[in-house]
């Protein structure tokens, strides 16, 4: 039976302009756009990932939303209706990809930051240095030193740090997920711009090996590729407990894009279903994620920091203090709007909290209980912008994570198709023809470019706000304030009403 | 009234004799009223070292009372938490200019034995300044030292000196602070120097990483309830110095620390201590313009920021060491120094009393 | 190298042998050994650790080429994303035994917990291989996506093997000496005979199990097994709704 589902868009051709050249129907590759004698397309599978329009020489084509309007309601949304009619017809669970598109309250565009005026100076961070530098690590609650006068040592030994040179770490998406090409494009500016990529929970590609310095690589509950060469050849280990996209929620790269080099480096045979459980089974309860931190750090023989990756929800500050307690040298908390290749949509948009929220109570909560210094926190989940960054080291992040930013820079279009495997950009698909559109130099200099923007920009406010070093921003909310906020939310974030002086 | 921290302007000025000479209040008074055009006759102050040595094993409160009820608390509240060997007003006398002080009251104070058994004596006195400042209203602790004491006032510094008749004290340290506050809060307890046990600190500038240093002091037990600045370096100089043991020119790697242009070039073991440093106490490096001077019962350190937006001479004179936000401010009380330099940014002017001065 | 473990920390253990390991010692026999967690985790060298004592938790974790030899019982997570390598125990292990595990063998003479085997898996010519004298509990190779599992239930003890036997498996093998009954089995798994093949190839390794504990070979063969395999390789693939 046909679908009774109306096309999300429209492909205007202007045929006046069009010259035939063919080039839209090679770039669709959702079989979008035919050609009978002319453009021809087919709207009922257009994704408005704009590969047409984008290529096209003359601007022959234009992209809308379908304007078939439904009756009025503001209750029953038209997306409400589709959804209805989609699993009326196919009895299945919604899946779709990248994060949370729900206009859910954005709580970083109702912060502002301060600057200096005339009592203290701004900083000129053109001509003057603007350090920016961070590691990431347990630290201990002071230093000790041996020795005195002039002859002095220091004792302490500290627990081992990884050297980031912009507070801005690419997040965590598995080869499987996205493409070799987007890998190697993420591990070449990771090393330029002296920060991390992150492997995601499929493996490491051989072709990295020459990165691994700038890796995190992860141990998730399908332990795939998981060895001890792979642990030791890392800047350091990250536990995944959850996406904040689909807290709760396993994983399953579909077996068709188990080809051959993935299956290698996930380890793996060739076209079977690549799962991951909902939880570690081998973790339960609090004691065991300690005891596999240990074991990792065993593994490693206490060379490289261990991360624990949780998704932002209710209880997170309590759940972040046990991590810390368990060991965990760094915490990353992924907020409800991050982004993954496919969850169940009923889960990325409706389960967890805002990472703004989450950040800040984690934030508290560990300074309460003394133990701040005892891990870094990273954050993620829609840091869109580098006065998200700002915001959010403010509010007592040592670095943040970017996924979908860092896509976007690489052509992603956000058209959520990720898990369909026909990203039209080469970036979240295994299809050779598709894979070969990204050019991983080309890719990595645009990552470049993008982190050296924001890391330009972060630098601007750090002088407005008379500092030259961003550990003095970190933490240090009396540096925001809240616009349209009420008094709880405010509490939460620990920041006073714009308007409020010192 | 307790009132918000203001930014403020200012200047500052220090005199220490490494000999443990006693030297009377007319000196620092005159130093500091030679800058009196960088004060706005809304704050000025003192802090004087070895003043008490009658009592000096006991911890000389100076307090501040908004009126005779906060007074009566405070001294029911000492009757809890000390034995109180003697009180008495703080004398002062009118004129100058100076309008509406506080009651102002010294208490000489030891802290009885049974109260010592899970605390150290000083984390003890810490606590119970935190919490007279916090709880009790319109009471204040100006100082809380042992030997030593801050006599600071809403008024020109020189007015504030003649005030409380600095010149019948002696003293072997002394600095001094005017104040340029940008607005007007006529709050006693605001003026310069900050203290806390025997640390003191007057301090030109403002400090831009206040926000994260005050949260790092509380995750400590620091209570910081002025909202200045000043206050944090007080706090902090407490923390590394007298409870995470550092050595002093370490701490000051941690409140001015170099830049990592500047480490990465380091030899092995400094940068190795000097990137530690920073990856610990990152929250407590005092960003901003500053130019400071810490008092303490054993010496005194002068310190600017790490790319010395604030100004700082210092000079020495047999066994004279001095330190002023302007070198006229030396001169005006010194002549025919030894030596005069401006200290390079981020770098400490480390001056200490000989061991057996008491 | 001898090494008395009693009242040591793990750290402290593990770091010994790892040193000693590095100047070149094949042979450990560590004595006393009681609850030290992670032994033999991480080792990429084929050394010999025999353990007199019960071992801690993660046995053999990330392990890449060690034998181990477990003169007692064991207790939870033992290969727990093993590569490569042997532990066998004589005597029963605790829960979560072998998950993740990519190769080497887990022989054990008594009984296994719960959870055993989840997520299994083979590439190439890694193929994992767990075999329990007893029996098993609940959950019994879930999401096994590859390897082979056995259990003999020497002890004759009931039932053989808890419930959700194989749920979500999709690939890899089970065979259990006896009939199972359907009651246990998880959604997606079948049940087979046992073709020639299949009797060859644990045959081969039942004979090294046999010799490691002095069992019976033909003792163990005389029952049939239930063979397990999984219905689909993609369980979930009709789940979802684009």
């Amino acid at each position: 039976m046909a679908s009774q589902l109306p096309a999300e868009f429209n492909v205007d051709v202007d045929h006046e302009k069009c010259r035939k050249c063919k080039r839209c129907v090679m770039n669709c590759s959702f079989s979008a756009i035919e050609f009978k004698d002319k453009v021809i397309p087919n709207n009922r599978l257009c994704v408005a990932c704009h590969r047409c329009a984008t290529f096209c020489p003359e601007n022959a084509i234009t992209i809308r939303e379908n304007p078939l309007d439904y009756k009025d309601g503001y209750n029953w949304s038209p997306e409400i209706r589709k959804n209805i009619l989609k699993q009326a017809e196919s009895g299945g669970i919604i899946l779709i990809g990248m994060g949370n598109p729900k206009p859910y309250p954005i709580y970083w565009d109702h912060m502002l930051i301060d600057a200096c005026q005339v009592t203290n100076p701004s900083i000129d961070p053109l001509r003057e240095p603007m350090e920016l530098r961070t590691y990431l690590g347990a630290k201990p609650e002071s230093l000790w030193f041996d020795g005195e006068n002039g002859n002095i040592s220091l004792r302490t030994e500290l627990a081992p740090q990884v050297k980031l040179d912009i507070p801005i770490v690419f997040a965590a998406m598995s080869y499987g997920a996205i493409s070799l090409n987007a890998h190697k494009a993420l591990a070449m500016a990771a090393r330029r711009m002296g920060t991390l990529m992150n492997t995601g929970e499929g493996g490491l590609h051989e072709d990295l090996a020459g990165y691994t310095d700038r890796i995190i690589v992860q141990v998730a509950s399908g332990r795939f590729g998981v060895t001890s060469k792979y642990l030791n050849n890392s800047a350091l280990v990250e536990i995944k407990i959850g996406q904040g996209a689909k807290p709760g929620i396993g994983g399953h790269l579909p077996g068709e894009k188990v080809g051959e080099d993935i299956s290698k480096t996930r380890m793996i045979p060739v076209g079977t279903d690549a799962l991951s459980p909902a939880p570690h089974h081998d973790i339960y309860s609090i004691e065991d994620l300690s005891q596999l931190i240990y074991a990792i750090k065993e593994t490693t023989d206490y060379k490289k920091p261990v991360s624990v990756k949780i998704a932002a929800v209710h209880n997170v500050a309590a759940i972040a203090s046990g991590i810390v307690r368990a060991g965990a040298d760094i915490v990353m908390i992924d907020g409800f709007r991050g982004g993954t290749g496919a969850a169940p949509m009923i889960i990325r948009d409706h389960v967890g909290i805002p990472i703004e929220l989450a950040l800040a109570a984690v934030d508290d909560r560990l300074r309460q209980e003394g133990i701040r210094n005892r891990a870094s926190i990273l954050v993620g989940g829609s840091i869109r912008q580098s006065a998200d960054v700002v915001k959010a080291i403010a509010l007592g992040a040592d670095a943040c994570v970017i996924g979908t930013a860092s896509l976007i820079a690489m052509g992603c279009r956000v058209c959520q198709k990720c898990y369909t495997g026909n990203c039209a950009w080469g970036i979240a698909t295994q299809k050779p023809e598709l894979v070969r559109r990204l050019n991983p130099e080309i890719g990595a200099d645009r990552l470049c470019n993008l982190l050296s923007a924001w890391g330009h920009e972060i630098q601007e406010v750090l002088g407005s706000l008379g500092i030259n070093a961003i550990e003095s921003l970190r933490g240090s909310r009396e540096r925001l304030r809240g616009v349209g906020l009420n008094q709880e939310t405010l509490d939460i974030l620990g920041i006073k009403h714009a308007g409020i002086g010192q | 009234m307790k009132c918000d921290g203001i930014p403020s302007g200012c200047a500052i000025s220090g005199m220490m004799s490494e000999n443990g000479r006693r030297i009377d209040g007319t000196e620092i008074i005159r130093s500091i009223a030679c800058m009196h055009d960088r004060s706005n006759g809304l704050g000025g102050g003192f802090a004087a070292y070895g003043i008490y040595p009658k009592r000096k094993d006991m911890y000389a409160f100076h307090m501040m009372f908004d009126n005779a009820g906060a007074k009566e608390a405070t001294e029911e509240f000492f009757k809890d938490y000390f034995n109180v060997d003697k009180d008495e007003v703080i004398p002062t006398q009118k004129g100058y200019g100076i309008s509406n002080p506080p009651i102002l009251w010294r208490y000489f104070l030891e802290v009885p034995e049974n109260k010592l058994e899970f605390l150290s004596e000083r984390d003890y006195v810490t606590k119970t300044v935190m919490k007279i400042n916090s709880e009790i209203e319109g009471s204040f602790v100006a100082s809380s030292g042992k030997n030593m004491g801050a006599f600071k006032g809403v008024g020109y510094p020189e007015d504030i000196g003649r005030f409380y008749k600095l010149e019948e004290y002696s003293a072997y340290i002394w600095t001094a602070h005017g104040r340029f506050p940008t607005n007007t809060p006529g709050w006693w307890g605001g003026a310069h120097p900050f203290t806390l046990l025997d640390w003191s600190v007057v301090h030109n500038g403002e400090i831009s990483s206040y926000g994260i240093n005050k949260r790092y002091l509380e995750m400590f037990g620091y209570k910081l309830e002025l909202r200045t600045d000043t206050e944090v370096i007080a706090y902090l100089f407490d923390l590394l110095v007298r409870r995470h043991k550092l050595p002093v020119d370490k701490a000051i790697l941690a409140l001015a620390s170099p830049f990592w242009k500047d480490i990465d070039r380091m030899e092995p073991e400094q940068q190795k201590i000097a990137t530690a440093i920073r990856q610990v106490y990152g929250s407590s490096l005092l960003n901003g313009p500053f130019s400071v001077i810490i008092g303490h019962s054993r010496g005194m350190i002068g310190l600017n920021d790490r790319i010395k937006l604030r100004p700082m001479t210092a000079a020495r004179k047999d066994d004279m060491l001095y330190m002023a936000s302007e070198e006229s401010a030396i001169r005006e009380i010194a002549q025919d120094l030894d030596s005069v330099w401006s200290p390079r940014a981020g770098t400490a002017v480390i001056g200490m009393v000989r061991a057996e001065v008491e | 190298m001898k090494i008395d473990a009693k009242g040591m920390h793990y750290r402290q253990l593990n770091k010994m042998i790892r040193d000693a390991v590095a100047s070149g010692e094949k042979e450990f026999e560590l004595d006393n050994v009681g609850g030290q967690r992670y032994i033999g985790a991480g080792m990429n060298e084929n050394v010999k650790i025999t353990i007199n004592g019960t071992p801690g938790n993660d046995l053999g974790a990330f392990m890449n080429g060690p034998r181990v030899i477990v003169n007692a019982n064991a207790q939870d997570g033992i290969a727990n994303t093993m590569n490569a390598g042997e532990i066998i125990v004589h005597g029963n292990v605790g829960d979560i035994i072998g998950y993740g595990m990519r190769g080497g063998k887990l022989y054990i003479k008594g009984d296994a917990g719960y959870r055993v085997g989840i997520h299994m898996k083979e590439y190439k010519k890694q193929i994992p291989v767990i075999i329990a004298g007893g029996t098993a509990g609940d959950f019994f190779g879930e999401y096994m996506a590859g390897g082979i599992m056995i259990l003999l239930g020497m002890n004759g003890k009931s039932p053989l093997v808890g419930d959700y036997v194989g749920t979500g498996m999709h690939g890899g093998v089970m065979y259990i000496r006896g009939k199972v009954d359907p009651y246990h089995l998880g959604k997606e798994v079948c049940c087979l005979e046992l073709s020639e093949e299949d009797t060859k190839l644990i045959s081969g390794y039942l004979k090294e199990f046999c010799d490691c504990f002095n069992f019976e070979f033909n003792e163990i063969m005389k029952e049939k097994f239930t063979k397990l395999v999984p219905l689909s390789l993609r369980p979930y693939g009709n789940l979802y709704v684009y």
